[in-house]
């Protein structure tokens, strides 16, 4: 009993402390200089940013791609670990589905930022044509998002009847998480609806998962351009994509766990299978990377090859190599020892993850398309590059803000580390149960 | 002499479509017509098998004005697929063809819909001017891809931009390996002309809209008045030919007509970037015979300008 008391006391949500509030007001301010900058992208149209009629997708796009990317680790964690009985990944759940919420929320939203007519974002409803793989993004990615809600919320719902009782003392609270446990009781029969529903959704999300990161692949492979025209594409997303959401668990598993003092749940053992499963998604990652590029590379088709070139030796070979041997040869080389596997190490590598993640994203977008099968004539000097402007940083920071955002006020509110489930595997709940009864 | 040959040229392709609709009344009306004894009345035209044939005057009808009722700039005009023949022998990059379509289509940014590149496949081989607008593909890849139909391919084969609907996604413009869309990034700083009238997607540019894209039309407005497109017409080499595959003719802005299929295979005609699939109703001439210097172009040529701007 003394035991499920300081779980409780430990996992229930916290008010905000001091660095709390900075974070949350860096955060707006970050989200409000990003608002001012959309809204001269409104009033003035796309010329803001460092797009032109060759470099047509830039920063904005990339960015987006990230996103997606980083989302598919809610079905990585909740539903593929869980399906496979994985038993120690349980804390981490609910810290991957918050992730994979807000991204996709913010991924939905920056491809709206995107778009040159956002105000007529109802025709995609009113004149939508099933054969444009945008029709097939906007569906695929509402249904991520609406599985991800739920598969967010449902294992909430014991821990929201937990909640209503622990916060007795303050009945507005109490009220609002017995509104959110749906009267959970966790009699036998809620129980069974619940493992069923959850076990359902687990199973639905992984192929909507792989279909939201293959179709976003496809809105470039779909194209004849050099470094996009491939069939390796739709596996290639895939398999980075775990690799950065992996990297931004890892990432919130370290904060949070310093924030929340939960060192008796994120344990050490975490970091170190977390940084296994890095590993192994690196390896694989690492695999179609060789596939994407050195096989063009061997052909060197002329568009290939000054595409490759750009990549390998060029103007963009600082990125590339930094995303290839920073982003996946590095972590493989440190994660494989169990020194490096521990949590500063690993949080260390999961920040170069991560960064090489989104910088990957930025060149697989942008150098292709300064590299067009006609040449580039009769346009400034300045449409033959592609730089993002302060601008477009501003709104592509504030997307990353909002992201951060969403997640900071869901951790307030929600437990980081699932409660029910928790006590459930270190048979506290039993005990508590029987008292209650 | 710019009347004549204007007047020529009008006159041809009425003729063509008068003669089209004789076709269709069926060749006893073209044999009663032969039988008349009276030549006076004749009037000569080509048959599809390329013979010039006369035709009583009195039995060929002006159609060539007739507004179709229904005629709705999305379906485009029935039993046609309009063509375009580019001689590369001929191209000299006047650019008369850019200023004409700028000027037209009021075209203010910074990148045209019609350019002309300077071309060289590799170092040992010759240099050449190559025109270049939109290819509008019979299997087009920008059709393809656009998620809320604004633009689409007509039953005449012209491929166009409902600005009205475009939501500015760019996809067409990834997805077009000929890079002839562009994108109005801005508000675009038109004339007043450019707003005169009802939007109709039939005339691109008038007026064009911000965030949404913008390319070569053919010029449906030019085609229901029985006129070539404008850079068709402002080619002061005879660069293009425009016409009906249908019919199996095109003609240049002289008035010249030639039977597309003997020109494709006397000249050994080309698609570009063929490979593709994509089926541009776009066709070339090798630039073999020139009529002028690779180095005469060099004089119009400018790297990173294609639509002069008013200042200048």
């Amino acid at each position: 009993m003394k035991q499920y008391d300081k779980l409780l006391k430990d996992l229930a949500p916290q008010k905000f402390g001091i660095l709390g509030k900075v974070w949350i007001t860096f955060l707006a301010v970050i989200i409000l200089i990003a608002l001012y900058a959309y809204y001269q992208q409104f009033d003035k149209g796309l010329v803001i940013t460092g797009m032109r009629d060759y470099a047509l997708w830039g920063v904005y796009i990339s960015n987006f791609v990230f996103f997606v990317a980083i989302s598919l680790v809610g079905s990585l964690v909740t539903a593929i670990l869980r399906l496979s009985g994985v038993k120690w990944a349980t804390p981490l759940t609910r810290i991957s589905e918050v992730i994979a919420v807000a991204a996709i929320m913010m991924g939905g939203l920056t491809i709206i930022i995107d778009m040159g007519r956002p105000d007529r974002i109802l025709n995609i409803f009113l004149h939508g044509r099933l054969q444009s793989p945008i029709i097939w993004d906007v569906l695929v990615i509402t249904t991520y998002l609406f599985i991800s809600l739920l598969l967010l919320y449902y294992p909430l719902l014991p821990d929201f009847a937990i909640l209503k009782k622990h916060f007795k003392n303050k009945p507005k609270t109490s009220k609002w998480y017995g509104k959110l446990s749906l009267n959970w009781t966790g009699s036998a029969k809620q129980e069974r609806i619940y493992t069923k529903s959850i076990r359902t959704m687990s199973v639905m999300i992984i192929p909507v998962a792989f279909a939201i990161h293959t179709v976003t692949a496809w809105l470039f492979a779909t194209t004849y351009r050099g470094g996009w025209d491939s069939t390796n594409f739709g596996p290639y997303f895939i398999a980075g994509a775990f690799v950065a959401g992996a990297g931004a668990v890892v990432m919130l598993m370290f904060i949070l766990r310093k924030t929340y003092h939960l060192e008796d749940y994120i344990t050490d053992m975490h970091f170190d299978k977390m940084g296994k499963l890095l590993v192994l998604l690196c390896l694989v990652y690492l695999y179609f990377n060789i596939n994407e590029f050195l096989i063009p590379a061997y052909k060197s088709t002329k568009e290939e090859a000054a595409h490759l070139h750009g990549l390998f030796f060029g103007e963009f070979s600082l990125m590339f190599w930094l995303a290839i041997i920073g982003g996946l040869v590095v972590p493989v080389l440190v994660l494989v020892f169990r020194k490096g596997r521990k949590p500063i190490p690993l949080f260390i590598i999961a920040i170069i993850i991560v960064i090489g993640a989104w910088w990957k994203r930025y060149i697989i977008v942008t150098p292709t398309l300064l590299h067009p099968l006609l040449p580039i004539q009769g346009v400034p000097e300045s449409w033959h590059g592609y730089f993002p402007t302060a601008l477009e940083w501003a709104i592509t920071f504030g997307t990353l803000a909002a992201a951060l955002l969403i997640m900071t006020i869901l951790f307030r509110y929600l437990p980081i580390v699932p409660i029910h489930e928790t006590a459930e595997e270190k048979g506290f709940l039993k005990t508590e149960e029987t008292e209650t009864l | 002499m710019e009347e004549d040959k204007k007047k020529s040229r009008r006159n041809f392709f009425e003729l063509g479509i008068k003669f089209g609709l004789l076709a269709t009344v069926g060749t006893v009306a073209v044999a009663k017509a032969m039988d008349d004894e009276d030549s006076s009345g004749m009037v000569e035209l080509m048959s599809t098998d390329g013979n010039i044939i006369q035709v009583p005057a009195s039995e060929v009808h002006d159609v060539a004005h007739k507004q179709h009722d229904d005629y709705d700039p999305r379906v485009g005009i029935p039993d046609k697929k309009f063509v375009m023949v580019v001689d590369l022998a001929k191209c000299t990059n006047q650019l008369k063809c850019q200023e004409s379509c700028n000027k037209n289509h009021y075209i203010t940014g910074d990148n045209a819909w019609l350019k002309v590149y300077k071309m060289q496949e590799s170092e040992k081989t010759a240099p050449y001017w190559m025109p270049t607008l939109c290819q509008h593909c019979d299997k087009p890849p920008c059709v393809k891809v656009c998620p809320v139909d604004a633009t689409f391919k007509r039953q005449d084969g012209i491929v166009l931009i409902d600005n009205e609907r475009c939501i500015g996604c760019r996809f067409c413009m990834a997805a077009c390996p000929y890079s002839t869309r562009v994108f109005n990034w801005n508000e675009p700083d038109q004339p007043a002309a450019a707003h005169e009238g009802e939007y109709t997607p039939d005339y691109t540019g008038k007026p064009s809209v911000k965030g949404t894209v913008d390319k070569c039309d053919f010029c449906p407005h030019m085609i229901q008045m029985g006129e070539l497109p404008h850079c068709v017409s402002a080619c002061p080499n005879d660069v293009y030919s425009f016409g009906d595959m249908y019919e199996d003719a095109v003609t240049n802005g002289s008035g010249q007509t030639f039977k597309l299929s003997k020109l494709l295979k006397e000249r050994a005609g080309h698609r570009l970037l063929e490979g593709l699939g994509t089926e541009p109703s776009v066709f070339y001439l090798p630039p073999v015979n020139r009529i002028g210097d690779f180095e005469e172009g060099m004089e119009n040529y400018t790297e990173f300008q294609s639509v002069k701007k008013t200042e200048e």
